[in-house]
């Protein structure tokens, strides 16, 4: 067991802090401090230099023109990536590209032209539209938007809440209700573009997010041909199931990031602010605050490395994922509280990150299952079924 | 909340700014017929707030503006994208003075 990184890991880590570092932190300075996109020029300008690097598209499977990083190291990356001010829903203003919808790379070879493909290209944009406003945590059953099926389509009438991206998108991948007697097995996934009569936009939703928000969703009669129907009828759930563990391990990366560079500034401002006449680093009660989160820190990372090192032998890690993501994302939120404590009020205002970083990384306390589900799936895994 | 801003349009008048507080939010500037002709936001670089970005218009307003309405809003950016998406909805197109600097991927409500 070797918990070093190897020296080409190490290279490309050291790689992407210095991107970081001396790319995208000096556009920041110029940006609305809650800002999640930079000017186009200096957007395309990036993702030259990423595709030079070899490294745009990280997460597009190498038969597909991806330059082939393995997970783990992909997570190193990530965990770099979200260190700095919109980092943590934002990576980097997305200059490093990425595949969008994993799920595409199951469709057919009709649907791999007209959804995939654009996608990769950078031509066409997807949403995931998966929660409703039944409940998000348990999916399966919450699900109450039906399709019926009428002639050689499918009918959808229904609703979704908390989706990202889709007033922006020019498709979606979409979950409905197909057989009412079957609960998770009578789910079935579509591919809905958003130009079809009967989709809707119906508002933003606000949140703690004040750029990435999300939206409402209402479909009315959205007729969908029966060819965009995404893998198997009533078998949808097995694909948003999937999707659901692997985003566990990215998403616990970027909060182990942002908790990674909060520390730093912790540091660095305990090193240097002054109080009743000795350094805040000498203060017994901030060394303690320091020391607290530099555990909680290495805790996440291990977690999350040993995730997605599971992941890439290819063996099971849906507990290593529900943990991880468990771990980081409440690690996280402390250790961002623990450096806006240690910068006083300069920590509460919108000149340092601290202030953006802790309104968004409580919402990662309940994206993707919140901490409950994560618990209620380590514990299935570990009492060998459901013990309700 | 409503989607659209519904409070009173005042006068654009350097009196009517400098009572403004320096909270962040959102603003709309309108013509004399009650048209919406440009849509801000007061950010957290402003210098001090809605004050200053009005302020801003009051040398020279855009296409026309004669007066305004605020919203006091921390989370100015998403709720300023969403007038911007409401008033294309409604309207069909963006505010005249917004034309010719929208957003960068500016989305649709229907």
């Amino acid at each position: 067991m070797d918990l070093e990184l190897s020296e080409e890991q190490r290279l490309i880590v050291e790689t992407v802090r210095k991107f970081v570092r001396n790319e995208i932190a000096p556009l920041e300075a110029d940006l609305d401090p809650d800002a999640t996109e930079l000017e186009p020029i200096d957007f395309e300008r990036l993702v030259a230099q990423t595709k030079e690097m070899g490294f745009y598209g990280l997460d597009i499977p190498a038969a597909y023109g991806g330059p082939d990083i393995d997970i783990v190291t992909r997570t190193l990356m990530a965990i770099e990536m979200a260190q700095h001010r919109a980092g943590l829903y934002t990576p980097c203003y997305g200059v490093f590209g990425g595949a969008g919808l994993a799920q595409l790379f199951e469709a057919n070879d009709d649907q791999k032209e007209r959804y995939l493909f654009p996608t990769l290209r950078g031509e066409r944009h997807g949403f995931f539209g998966l929660t409703e406003p039944s409940g998000g945590s348990d999916p399966a059953r919450a699900i109450q938007t039906v399709a019926v099926k009428d002639g050689d389509d499918w009918v959808l009438n229904g609703s979704k809440i908390f989706i990202s991206e889709a007033d922006r998108a020019d498709y979606g991948i979409v979950f409905a209700r197909t057989d009412a007697a079957k609960g998770r097995a009578g789910i079935t996934c579509f591919l809905i573009d958003a130009g079809m009569p009967g989709f809707h936009v119906r508002r933003v939703v606000h949140t703690l997010r004040s750029t990435h928000y999300a939206t409402e969703l209402q479909f009315e009669d959205l007729r969908v041909p029966a060819g965009n129907v995404l893998g198997e009828v009533n078998k949808g759930f097995a694909i948003a199931n999937d999707r659901l563990s692997r985003q566990r391990i990215p998403y616990s990366a970027g909060c182990i990031g942002v908790a990674t560079k909060a520390q730093e500034m912790a540091i660095a401002y305990a090193k240097q602010r002054e109080t009743f006449g000795d350094l805040l680093a000498t203060r017994q009660g901030v060394q303690w605050m320091i020391v607290d989160n530099e555990i909680d820190i290495r805790t996440s990372r291990w977690l999350t490395l040993a995730a997605a090192d599971k992941a890439r032998r290819g063996v099971p890690f849906r507990t290593e994922a529900a943990m991880c993501k468990l771990v980081a994302t409440e690690a996280g939120g402390r250790v961002v509280d623990r450096a806006m404590q240690i910068h006083g009020g300069y920590g509460m205002t919108k000149d340092l990150p601290l202030e953006r970083w802790y309104r968004e990384i409580r919402i990662r306390r309940i994206g993707e299952g919140p901490s409950e589900v994560q618990r209620l799936i380590m514990a299935r895994d570990l009492l060998g079924g459901s013990f309700h | 909340m409503h989607l659209q801003l519904t409070k009173p349009w005042r006068p654009l008048t350097e009196a009517n700014v400098a009572a403004l507080g320096g909270n962040l939010g959102v603003y709309q500037l309108a013509n004399d017929a009650g048209e919406v002709v440009f849509i801000g936001f007061a950010g957290g670089k402003s210098l001090f707030g809605l004050r200053s970005a009005l302020a801003e218009h009051l040398a020279a307003p855009p296409a026309g503006a004669s007066q305004f309405r605020v919203e006091v809003n921390q989370q100015y950016q998403s709720r300023y994208r969403e007038l911007l998406m409401v008033h294309r909805r409604d309207t069909g197109g963006l505010p005249v003075a917004n034309r010719d600097a929208p957003p960068v991927h500016l989305g649709r409500l229907s």
